[in-house]
C-alpha cells in the first residue's frame, strides 16, 4: 500500500531488521512525545498545582496538590471571558470579511476575467514580496488616520478586519482553486439565464467548499496567533485579544494562575485543529507553499 | 496564434469575449457588453481591491515617503538623508543586524534542519504516522504568548524543567535566557518549536512524491542510508528544500515575536536585540517613525533579493 521508501522492505523484513525497527520506532514515538506534547502537558498540570509546587524543584510530573480553583481564578482575575469574547469577535469578523471579498476577488479574477485584472492580481501578489514588518509603521499610521474617510480605527474591530481582507496568499490559493472548476460548467449556467452571483452562489461556492474550509481555518487561526498587530491597534485593555491580554497581565498573577489561563487560551486553537486537522494538513500541504 | 480558417466575425468575437462566461441573450452592442460585464467583474473585485489600497498598497508607498520625512507634532517636513543617518549613527545599528544574523545562522540551522529530519524519520516509520503529523504540528496551534511563556518557565534557572534535564545527564546548568551568549540560541530553540510543525508537513509531503525505484536503483549500486538520502532524497526533494530556505530566511530575518516576549526585546546586553525590534522601538517608543521607516526601507532592499529569487522559483516548480 505504501510506497517503498529510503529503506527497503528486504531489510526491514529480516529479524535484525524488525527488531532495530521497533527499537527505532519506540524510541522516536517516546522522544517526540516529550519533546511535542511535554511542555504543553506541563502547562495543563501546573495550572492545577499550588504555589509553591509550581516552582518546586524537582517538578511533580502528577500534581500532589489539586487546586482547579486556579482556572477559575485565572478566569476571572484576569477577565478571559471578556477576552476571549474580543478574540472570537474578531476573528469571526476577520473570516467574515475574507470570505466575503476575497472570495469575491478571486472568483472575479478567474472566471469574469475584467480589464486589467492581471495588472490587479499581480499588485496583489507584490505585497507578498515586501516584508510585513516593514509594513507595520505605515499601516499603523494609516489607522490612526484613514485617508479620504480621515477615521481612527484604533480600539475599533475594523482595524483587524479591514487589513486582514489583504491576504493575496488566500486570493491566490481560491483562485487557482476557481481555476480548476470547468469552464462549461460556469456555461451552461450562464446559457441558462444564470447571473455571476448566482452563478456563484449556486455552483461554484458548493464545489469550492475543500478551500473554502482551508481558508477558514487560516483565517481565524491567524487572528488568534496574531500579536504584534492587536496589540499596536487596540491598546485599550477591555478591547483586547487573548494574547495580548494576558501579556500585558502576565506580570501581576501568581504564576499557576497565569499558566492555568495559558491553558484555556490554548484550548480554542487546539480544539479546532484536532477537529479540522485533515483538512489543515491537507490544504497546507496542497498550497501551503506556493506564494 | 488565429487560424486563418476562422471568419471575421468569429475572430472579433473570440477576441471581445475571452470568457464566454456571461453573455447569455445577446442584446444590445459589443460594447455596451463587455462594458456590463467589465462592471460586474470589477463589482466583485471592489472590496478586495480597497482594502488592498488603504492597508498595502498606500502604506507600501508611505513607508518609501517616511524613511525621507520627519514628523513633528503633526509638521510633516523632508529631511532627505537624515532618517538614514540616524538610523547609521545609533550604537544599536550594528549588534541588530549582527544579532538578526546570528538568530538567522541558527534558526537555518535549527529550524531547517530538524523538520526535514524530523519528516524523514516520520516517513520511513510503517506505523502510527498519523500521531507523529499530529504531534508535530501540535506547538503550530498554540497561541505564540502561551508557547513563548512555556518556554520562560522550561529556560527558568531556578525551577525550569530545562536545567533539570541537563542534570539528569550530568550537564552543566546553564542560565539560558540570562546569559548573553545562550539567549539568542534559546531563543531560536523556542522559535523553533513553535514554528517547525509546517515546514515538516511540507517535507513530508515532498517526500512521498519520491518514486521509490530510485532507491532500489541506488541500493543496486551498492549505497548505504546516507549516500541514498544524499543522492536521492535531497535532489529529489531540491526545489522545496530551496524555497523553503529562502522562505525561511525571509521570515527570520523579520524575527520580532519571539525575542520580545521572551526577554522583552533587547535581551541581557542587547543580546537579543534584533532590527525588527529596533524598528519596533524606533516607531513606538521614541515615535521617530522617520527613523523606522528608513531602517524598515534597509531590511526591505536587503529581502528583495530572496523575495525575487523566491517569487521565480516558485513560477519553476509551477511549471
Amino acid at each position: 500500500m505504501s510506497t517503498r521508501t529510503l529503506i527497503s522492505p528486504a531489510q526491514l523484513a529480516r529479524p535484525r531488521g524488525k527488531a532495530l525497527y521497533w527499537v527505532v520506532f519506540g524510541l522516536v514515538v517516546a522522544l517526540f512525545t516529550v519533546v511535542f506534547l511535554g511542555p504543553m502537558y506541563w502547562m495543563v498540570s501546573s495550572g492545577f498545582k499550588d504555589t509553591q509546587e509550581v516552582v518546586q524543584t524537582p517538578p511533580t510530573l502528577v500534581p500532589e496538590s489539586f487546586q482547579p480553583d486556579n482556572y477559575s481564578q485565572a478566569w476571572n482575575v484576569m477577565d478571559l471571558a471578556s477576552l476571549l469574547g474580543n478574540t472570537l469577535f474578531y476573528a469571526f469578523g476577520a473570516l467574515a470579511f475574507q470570505l466575503v471579498f476575497d472570495v469575491a476577488a478571486a472568483y472575479s479574477l478567474s472566471k469574469l476575467r475584467p480589464v486589467f485584472g492581471k495588472a490587479i492580481l499581480g499588485l496583489m501578489l507584490a505585497t507578498l514580496m515586501i516584508p510585513a514588518t516593514v509594513l507595520v509603521v505605515p499601516q499603523y499610521l494609516t489607522v490612526l488616520d484613514v485617508p479620504i474617510f480621515e477615521r481612527n480605527l484604533l480600539n475599533t474591530p475594523w482595524a483587524i478586519w479591514l487589513p486582514s481582507v489583504t491576504n493575496a496568499f488566500n486570493i491566490f490559493l481560491l483562485k487557482r482553486f476557481f481555476d480548476s472548476i470547468p469552464r462549461e460548467l460556469l456555461d451552461a449556467a450562464s446559457m441558462d439565464g444564470a447571473s455571476p452571483m448566482r452563478t456563484l452562489r449556486s455552483i461554484v461556492l458548493p464545489i469550492s467548499r475543500p478551500i473554502l474550509g482551508v481558508v477558514s481555518i487560516f483565517a481565524i487561526v491567524g487572528v488568534w496567533k496574531d500579536f504584534l498587530w492587536p496589540m499596536l491597534t487596540l491598546p485599550d485593555p477591555s478591547k483586547q485579544t487573548l494574547n495580548v491580554g494576558i501579556y500585558s497581565l502576565s506580570n501581576g498573577v501568581p504564576m499557576n494562575v497565569l499558566i492555568a489561563a495559558l491553558t484555556m487560551a490554548s484550548l480554542p486553537t487546539l480544539v479546532i485543529f484536532l477537529i479540522f486537522q485533515r483538512n489543515i494538513m491537507s490544504g497546507l500541504t496542497a498550497g501551503g507553499l506556493k506564494g | 496564434m488565429s487560424a486563418p480558417s476562422l471568419t471575421p466575425s468569429k475572430a472579433a468575437s473570440a477576441r471581445h469575449a475571452q470568457p464566454p462566461v456571461d453573455g447569455p441573450p445577446r442584446r444590445g452592442g459589443a460594447f455596451g457588453r463587455s462594458l456590463k460585464r467589465n462592471l460586474t467583474a470589477h463589482g466583485f473585485l471592489i472590496g478586495a481591491v480597497l482594502c488592498f489600497a488603504f492597508f498595502s498598497w498606500y502604506p507600501m508607498v508611505r513607508e518609501f515617503f517616511l524613511a525621507f520625512q520627519k514628523t513633528d507634532q503633526g509638521e510633516v517636513s523632508w529631511v532627505g538623508l537624515e532618517n538614514l543617518e540616524t538610523v547609521f549613527n545609533d550604537p544599536a545599528f550594528w549588534q541588530a543586524w549582527r544579532n538578526t544574523a546570528l538568530f538567522t545562522v541558527l534558526a537555518l540551522v535549527l529550524g531547517f534542519a530538524v523538520p526535514f529530519v524530523v519528516a524523514i524519520v516520520i516517513n520511513e516509520l510503517r506505523h502510527g504516522k498519523g500521531y507523529l503529523r499530529l504531534l508535530v504540528y501540535l506547538p503550530v496551534m498554540l497561541p505564540p504568548v502561551a508557547s513563548v511563556l512555556l518556554f520562560k518557565y522550561l529556560y527558568d534557572p531556578g525551577y525550569g524543567m530545562l536545567n533539570e534535564v541537563f542534570g539528569f545527564f550530568g550537564l552543566p546548568e546553564q542560565q539560558w535566557l540570562q546569559d548573553p551568549d545562550l539567549s539568542m540560541l534559546s531563543v531560536v530553540i523556542a522559535s523553533t518549536w513553535m514554528n517547525m510543525g509546517g515546514a515538516a508537513l511540507i517535507y513530508l509531503a515532498a517526500l512521498q512524491g519520491i518514486p521509490g525505484e530510485l532507491y532500489e536503483a541506488a541500493e543496486l549500486d551498492g549505497a548505504g542510508l546516507l549516500r541514498k538520502i544524499w543522492h536521492v532524497t535531497i535532489p529529489q526533494t531540491r526545489l522545496i528544500l530551496s524555497l523553503m530556505l529562502l522562505m525561511q530566511i525571509i521570515a527570520t530575518m523579520q524575527v520580532f515575536v519571539e525575542p520580545f516576549l521572551l526577554t522583552g526585546g533587547a535581551g541581557p546586553e542587547g543580546s537579543t536585540t534584533t532590527v525588527v525590534y529596533l524598528i519596533y522601538q524606533y516607531a513606538f517608543n521614541f515615535n521617530n517613525y522617520g527613523a523606522a521607516a528608513a531602517l524598515g526601507l534597509l531590511l526591505l532592499v536587503l529581502l528583495a533579493g530572496f523575495s525575487a529569487a523566491y517569487v521565480k522559483l516558485s513560477r519553476a516548480e509551477d511549471e
